[in-house]
């Protein structure tokens, strides 16, 4: 292998994780755009969406990753599994603002805050002792079909996953954009007070606005089974952190700021691993997080708060 | 202990569209509105009058629903409206023109005015109303494409009402609408709203320009630390000495 044949295989690599991560940032983005609070619970319904996605394989029929398919019977599980997960871990995320923090509403301060983290200790636990402390292997029906260039392999389930993260991506910005519920979450991003006045009702886009982001958050957990062929009660940690640095980095509250960020972290997870060390990744990262909050606190793609004129 | 103007007979007045009856709010601890009773006639212009911190603020944040009364009634059209939320005030043809303006400041001023319709579903009559919004404003028309951010404080305020009108209310609120532009746009922006009122819709102001909110009142409440001490017809005000010492900056001959 040249070494210019490493490098684009790890692009490849850093790619398919920054997907994963920008579909987990844009949870933490989205919520913090529409309510200033930075939700803790995100990292777990991340792990919980990937637990579901397991489940929900299973009860389809699979088992570990002896039995896959290919063409379009590969496509309607898939499809259906994504469904499946994404809509569980949508109405966990809604669950969770209805019972937990709508009561908090209008509290100031970081007391909101602080219930994500402890709601995100329940999750964690409620795994832990349903489904127990040892990794799961994971139920995988994507074929090992491969393709060489050079010295560069791309994997079919590399391509598929992208493919996911980009409709994904694709139809939440067109949601955004296009449709009046999109048009009013980026109304309530912008002036909460001045939403309300012209009869948005606030709670509703709230609730829309965890619903998509925890379905999203879904998406990346089946992706991250898909991907490392395991999960476990333990993987939101690591994976939700690095998110939550790419919605920072891009600049938090901003939509294509956290695709940027999560493919630039998986980039740097990649690179780092191949050219730094392993062991150094978290320290380039949080560096360059840190780089990022002194030279442009905006993060990058971040607008300054707008004025009160 | 208010004082009643003798001048003002309430028979002459259309039937209330607006009413608060005995309405007490309190921030906490704090007592803001204190009994206050006024009202806004059918097709009436009404301003409130009062200095810094004396409740105009919260009698239109009780108007809108984002402070809700302790006691008392605030009635809609014939209806109890106390404890509605503000979207559904929205919807019911409440809209309010914000102190400040309170545009979307990185949507366009297209998109703003079309966020002020978002109650409606009758996409005919918003194009229609768009239309009347044009009529009134010219100058918006030629910045459709541009943020409403960037605008100067005259064409926000211009936009602020605009996008009000786009719910096409029966009550348009107006808090504050010369605060901070200048004196030839200020009288622009009253000819426009005598305009809004002429084509039937009633309107309910508060304003620290006394003379300019008295000038094209019909009616008139003067708040003072949550309570309303004064109140008639807008010219009987302006021939009050109180008012005019106090408000108008004319000292007694």
């Amino acid at each position: 292998m040249s070494h210019w044949d490493v490098l684009l295989q790890q692009v490849i690599n850093g790619v398919s994780l920054g997907a994963m991560y920008a579909l987990l940032a844009l949870g933490f983005t989205m919520v913090y755009g529409i309510i200033e609070l930075i939700n803790f619970a995100h990292f777990n319904v991340f792990m919980v969406g990937s637990f579901i996605a397991m489940w929900t394989l299973e009860a389809m029929g699979f088992a570990g990753q002896s039995h896959v398919l290919y063409g379009l019977p590969l496509i309607g599980i898939l499809l259906a599994a994504f469904a499946v997960t994404m809509l569980g871990s949508g109405i966990l995320g809604v669950a969770i603002e209805r019972l937990a923090l709508r009561p908090l509403r209008g509290v100031p301060g970081t007391a909101p805050m602080i219930t994500t983290i402890g709601m995100s200790y329940i999750l964690y636990n409620i795994v832990l002792l349903g489904a127990g402390a040892d990794s799961k292997n994971y139920t995988n029906p994507m074929p090992k079909t491969a393709w060489e260039f050079g010295g560069v392999t791309l994997r079919l389930r590399e391509v598929l996953l992208w493919t996911v993260a980009l409709l994904l991506m694709l139809a939440l910005n067109y949601f955004v954009r296009r449709t009046k519920m999109g048009k009013a979450m980026q109304a309530m991003a912008q002036d909460q007070e001045a939403a309300r006045m012209v009869g948005i009702d606030v709670d509703r886009v709230v609730i829309i606005t965890f619903f998509l982001g925890s379905a999203l958050a879904g998406a990346a957990g089946l992706i991250f089974g898909l991907y490392y062929n395991y999960t476990s009660y333990l993987i939101g940690y690591t994976a939700g952190l690095r998110a939550f640095t790419a919605a920072v980095l891009g600049g938090i509250g901003n939509i294509p700021g956290a695709m940027l960020g999560g493919i630039m972290i998986g980039l740097i997870e990649s690179l780092g691993g191949q050219y730094i060390a392993v062991r150094w990744t978290d320290i380039i990262i949080f560096s360059l997080l840190v780089l990022v909050l002194v030279f442009r606190p905006t993060g990058l793609l971040g607008r300054a708060a707008p004025t009160k004129s | 202990m208010p004082i009643s103007d003798e001048r003002q007979t309430p028979s002459q007045r259309p039937p209330p569209l607006l009413e608060f009856k005995d309405v007490n709010t309190y921030y906490g601890e704090l007592h803001v509105l204190k009994g206050v009773d006024c009202s806004v006639g059918e097709g009436e212009i009404v301003c409130l009058l009062g200095g810094n911190a004396c409740g105009k603020s919260t009698t239109m944040k009780t108007i809108l629903g984002i402070v809700k009364p302790k006691s008392g009634e605030v009635a809609y059209a014939g209806a109890r409206i106390n404890e509605l939320p503000t979207a559904e005030r929205v919807k019911r043809g409440i809209a309010p023109v914000p102190e400040a303006r309170r545009l979307f400041p990185r949507m366009t001023v297209l998109e703003n005015l079309e966020m002020g319709a978002f109650t409606r579903d009758d996409t005919a009559e918003i194009e229609i109303d768009k239309e009347r919004v044009f009529a009134l404003f010219p100058r918006i028309k030629e910045r459709l494409k541009q943020q409403a951010g960037t605008l100067s404080g005259g064409e926000q305020q211009m936009v602020a009402i605009g996008r009000a009108l786009m719910a096409r209310p029966k009550l348009l609120c107006m808090d504050e609408p010369s605060m901070g532009l200048s004196p030839a746009f200020v009288e622009q922006v009253f000819d426009i709203i005598q305009a809004i009122n002429r084509q039937g819709t009633s309107i309910f102001m508060v304003e620290q320009n006394a003379n300019m909110a008295l000038s094209i009142a019909s009616f008139g409440y003067v708040l003072q630390t949550g309570q309303v001490v004064l109140h008639g017809s807008a010219q009987s005000l302006r021939d009050n000495e109180m008012v005019q010492q106090a408000y108008l900056g004319r000292m007694k001959a």
